[in-house]
């Protein structure tokens, strides 16, 4: 059985250099590939298939089929025999909620992790920093228990060296271990990560409630994981990085968003605070009510298509999430490719994602 | 010690293996052990014990204990 496409080229593309038109064109044919792909091997995504007209008919990438995310929480979708399985993700999911379940393959396993690499390694270097999580130690002791957080932190891990937590597990900030960990790297770029909410929690809202600040001018925040309890919170993402650069002097402050459905292909917020598609990844804004392509400047449900996922479809997904494209090509930061904001979740949608994995 | 056994005796307490498991065999999520926490945990040691930094693409493409060594060969330790 032939491979749906050869993917050693498709690694080639440069991150953030292909021009819209080069990009639509590259894409569709990956896209439409991995569509049939899908359509021959999972009969779920194949009766799916069946019951849209014209689904043979993709001039565009509008055109593909998309499945709503929430669909890999009732079904087990697999493109590949089980035997192929090497590894099992599950979303974050509070109890009373299903969790979603995507099988990888050691293809779309390698994938993710070269890809992610690539576009992380575009915005902080190819080098590896010191890094500090802005998290507990015991987040990542228990394997069993493997959080939407664990996979975060030790995704991220392969882009530091020399892992410190910052916090206790008792969640509180040691400031003599983040000292001692500043004072070894006082001339070089520190990769900070942590979750959006644990960040705003218990970084910057207990370094303003003892009043100390912790300055790290060399650091480089990369944080994700969802503003659904920052927005109950009424913060917003520019307060957030305004009392951030006040108790810590970090100006260099990146978030992130991605789901676990398309691990690997995660979108960065660039200086400019728009969040980047790279080559191998698009978004479209759809009407939520006629799930028609809505123009620059609508908001509406963010689909996400990815080149990455080979070992179950959902390489075209459709999200819970609003969001709106700012543009394409054109953002200031010299990132080509679409650049769009996210909203948040819409209202009635169940609560999921990943800062849903931490409650207070 | 020697780098070889150096390598092994890392191998050896990350995984919870024995020397005799140690062969082109011993792949990436062979035993539970090697998962990516087990994997990070590993690189660190190995980082320690022979002075080294890899870098990040080297750490993804690790994915055996013989590919380990061609690795390792990169930043000149000759196991």
């Amino acid at each position: 059985m032939s491979e749906p496409i050869n993917i050693d080229p498709i690694l080639e593309w440069p991150v953030f250099g292909l021009s819209q038109e080069e990009k639509s064109q590259w894409l569709l044919v990956a896209l439409k590939n991995l569509t049939n792909w899908h359509d021959k091997r999972c009969p779920e995504y194949h009766s799916v298939l069946s019951k849209i007209k014209n689904a043979e008919n993709m001039d565009s990438i509008s055109d593909l089929p998309f499945l709503p995310v929430r669909l890999f929480k009732s079904q087990k979708l697999l493109s590949i025999p089980y035997s192929d399985v090497i590894k099992i993700m599950t979303s974050s999911g509070t109890s009373g909620q299903n969790v979603s379940q995507i099988f990888l393959d050691k293809k779309t396993s390698s994938m993710q992790v070269k890809i992610l690499s690539k576009i992380v390694s575009s915005f902080i270097g190819p080098q590896r920093l010191p890094m500090l999580v802005i998290d507990c130690r015991a987040t990542i002791v228990n394997r069993f228990k493997f959080s939407a957080r664990t996979a975060g932190i030790l995704g991220f891990s392969i882009f530091g060296h020399d892992v410190e937590f910052a916090l206790d597990d008792d969640m509180t900030i040691n400031l003599d271990r983040v000292s001692r960990f500043l004072e070894k790297y006082t001339d070089q770029d520190i990769l900070l990560f942590g979750f959006t909410f644990i960040v705003w929690q218990h970084w910057i809202r207990y370094l303003e409630d003892v009043s100390i600040k912790v300055p790290i001018r060399n650091g480089i925040l990369m944080h994700g994981g969802g503003w659904k309890q920052l927005q109950s919170q009424a913060v917003s993402p520019n307060e957030f990085k305004y009392r951030l650069k006040s108790v810590s002097e970090i100006s260099r402050i990146h978030n992130y968003y991605g789901m676990v459905e398309q691990t690997g292909s995660i979108f960065i917020e660039c200086e400019e605070g728009n969040l980047h598609t790279s080559s191998w990844s698009e978004i479209i804004i759809r009407n939520p009510t006629d799930f028609k392509v809505m123009p620059k400047g609508g908001v509406g449900l963010i689909q996400l298509l990815s080149v990455i996922p080979h070992s179950y479809p959902g390489h075209s997904l459709l999200s819970e999430d609003e969001g709106e494209i700012i543009g394409v090509d054109g953002c200031s930061c010299g990132r080509l490719g679409t650049y769009f904001r996210v909203y948040g979740r819409i209202q009635n949608a169940e609560v999921r994602g990943c800062s849903d994995t931490y409650s207070r | 010690m020697s780098n070889k056994a150096k390598y092994d005796q890392i191998f050896i307490d990350s995984f919870s293996v024995t020397a005799d498991q140690l062969n082109d065999k011993f792949v990436y999520q062979c035993v539970p052990a090697w998962d990516s926490v087990g994997h990070m945990g590993m690189i660190a040691a190995l980082e320690d014990a022979f002075g080294i930094m890899m870098e990040t693409e080297d750490i993804i493409e690790f994915g055996s204990y013989t590919i380990g060594i061609e690795k390792l060969s990169k930043y000149g330790i000759e196991i």
